[in-house]
Formats: C-alpha cells, sequence, structure tokens
C-alpha cells in the first residue's frame, strides 16, 4: 500500500534534517574552540544527502509501474574544506611556538541559516505525516 | 441477477489507488528537498486514468513466471514524468516545496473525494441488499 509507504519516506527525512540539525549544533558549540595546531583544530561538519532508491525488482513487480523514491539518507558526514582562521595572538595560553592560535572554520551565520532550513524542512514532513495518518485512518472506516 | 463489485464500484476504486501512489510521490519529492541533484517527479492523472480505462488491444501473455508483463505497459514510461522548475536551484535540485505542498494537499483533498464516492456506492449496495 503506497500510503504507508509515505510514513517511511517522511520518517526518513526526519531523522535526516536531525542529523543535519545535530551537526549544526555541533559546529556551533565548537565555533570558539581554539587549538594550537591546524591538524587539531576543529572543522565544521556537514552531512551529505542522497536520495534512497526503491527495490528495482520491485519496479518489476508493480502493476503502476516505477515506484516513487524511497526518501533520503545521509550517506556520511564530511569534514569543511574551507581555510581555518588564524590567529595571532602570542599571549595566548594554546599559542604555538611562532605565536598562532588556530579557529576552526566554522561560519556562524551561515550554521543559523543552516539550522532554520532544517526546522523548516522537518516540520514540512511531520505535515506530511500528519495527512498521510489521516488518509489511512479515513480509509480504515471504508463502508462503515 | 448477481450484484458485480467491480461495476458497482466504478472509476473511484483506480482513483484512490492513483491518489494513494500520488502521495507517495510527492512526499518523497519533499523529503529530497535539501538533496542535491535530485530531480522532482510526479505522475500524471489523466494519463493513470487512460490506463485505468483503456483496456489494451493486444495483450502479453505470460507463459512463464519469469515473464514481465509490466514491462510491456505503454503507460509505463509516460506515467511518471520529471518536473520542470520555474526557478532552477544552484545544486541541481528540482524540488518547489511550497508547490509540492500544495499539490500534496490537493492531491490528499482528492483522495478524501474518491473515498466519499466510494463510501457511498458501498451505502448503496448495503441498503440495496437489505432492501429497506
Amino acid at each position: 500500500m503506497s500510503l504507508s509507504n509515505v510514513f517511511g519516506i517522511a520518517g526518513s527525512a526526519m531523522n535526516a534534517q536531525t542529523i543535519r540539525l545535530n551537526t549544526t549544533a555541533s559546529n556551533m558549540a565548537n565555533a570558539e574552540s581554539v587549538s594550537s595546531s591546524v591538524d587539531e583544530t576543529y572543522r565544521a561538519r556537514k552531512p551529505v544527502f542522497a536520495v534512497q532508491q526503491a527495490d528495482p525488482l520491485a519496479d518489476l513487480q508493480s502493476s503502476y509501474g516505477p515506484e516513487a523514491g524511497q526518501g533520503v539518507q545521509v550517506l556520511g558526514i564530511v569534514e569543511s574544506k574551507a581555510d581555518l582562521r588564524q590567529e595571532y595572538n602570542p599571549a595566548h595560553p594554546m599559542a604555538d611556538e611562532k605565536g598562532f592560535v588556530y579557529y576552526p572554520n566554522v561560519n556562524v551565520v551561515e550554521e543559523m541559516a543552516d539550522m532554520i532550513s532544517a526546522s523548516r524542512s522537518f516540520q514540512i514532513n511531520t505535515e506530511i505525516l500528519n495527512t498521510a495518518k489521516q488518509m489511512l485512518q479515513q480509509t480504515i472506516r471504508l463502508g462503515q | 441477477m448477481a450484484i458485480s463489485f467491480d461495476a458497482a464500484l466504478g472509476i473511484h476504486e483506480d482513483a484512490l489507488l492513483h491518489r494513494a501512489r500520488r502521495a507517495e510521490v510527492l512526499a518523497n519529492n519533499i523529503a529530497n528537498a535539501d538533496t542535491p541533484n535530485f530531480k522532482a517527479k510526479d505522475v500524471t492523472f489523466s494519463q493513470a486514468l487512460n490506463n485505468a480505462s483503456d483496456t489494451m488491444s493486444i495483450k502479453q501473455v505470460a507463459t512463464s513466471p519469469g515473464h514481465q508483463t509490466a514491462l510491456l505497459d505503454p503507460g509505463l514510461a509516460a506515467d511518471m514524468m520529471f518536473r520542470i522548475p520555474t526557478q532552477a536551484s544552484v545544486d541541481g535540485n528540482t524540488v518547489e516545496v511550497q508547490q509540492e505542498m500544495a499539490r500534496y494537499t490537493e492531491n490528499a483533498l482528492g483522495y478524501q473525494a474518491s473515498f466519499e464516492f466510494l463510501n457511498k456506492k458501498f451505502t448503496g449496495l448495503k441498503s440495496a441488499i437489505k432492501g429497506e
């Protein structure tokens, strides 16, 4: 039944958006985590989204032609390759021998926008879920 | 005279199935609103209606369980189509969430209408059986 697939699809999207919110929270929390070397510095983390394809066998067996995809999946979380913020501050307790401290490449404004976008997408998917739930509940009452 | 459920229920049964399938396709579009290079898809109602009401003049006979009758369905190719975006996105994503949301709501209302028609058919059949 296609309507119950909507639950899986919207659920996968909500899950993906939650992961996106989690990475944003982690980036924001570590936005000012200084370190004394380039390798140890925290880098902004971003999730990679991809379509979750339907089972190709199901396509052949269905009498209604090709199936819709099965929602969204998170392929992994990658670290941003943007340059780190380097600051000359010899008085800083974390300064290296040349007097530099390194700040993460987290752009707080970008993260805030990302957070709002993720929470809106989450809301829309709960809306989709609710509508599908109502449609199914109605179907159960058929013939009464 | 026997009551034929197929004849009594008419097109509404197929319409309900189509609406349920379209809900799935639209939900998938919205779920992938943030996926790079995702292309939004939709199923056309008129095409599905033709498929449901037309009877194919030449039928494929499956003589072995390995034969795939679905592959010869003429509606298969034209049924699901990619949407043409009004504002293409930089990352190759063609989902316009507001539009998809509007279509999803419209589809849910269509489902409700088809459901009501079907429900009334059943009520009618029931009163015919009881002879009230």
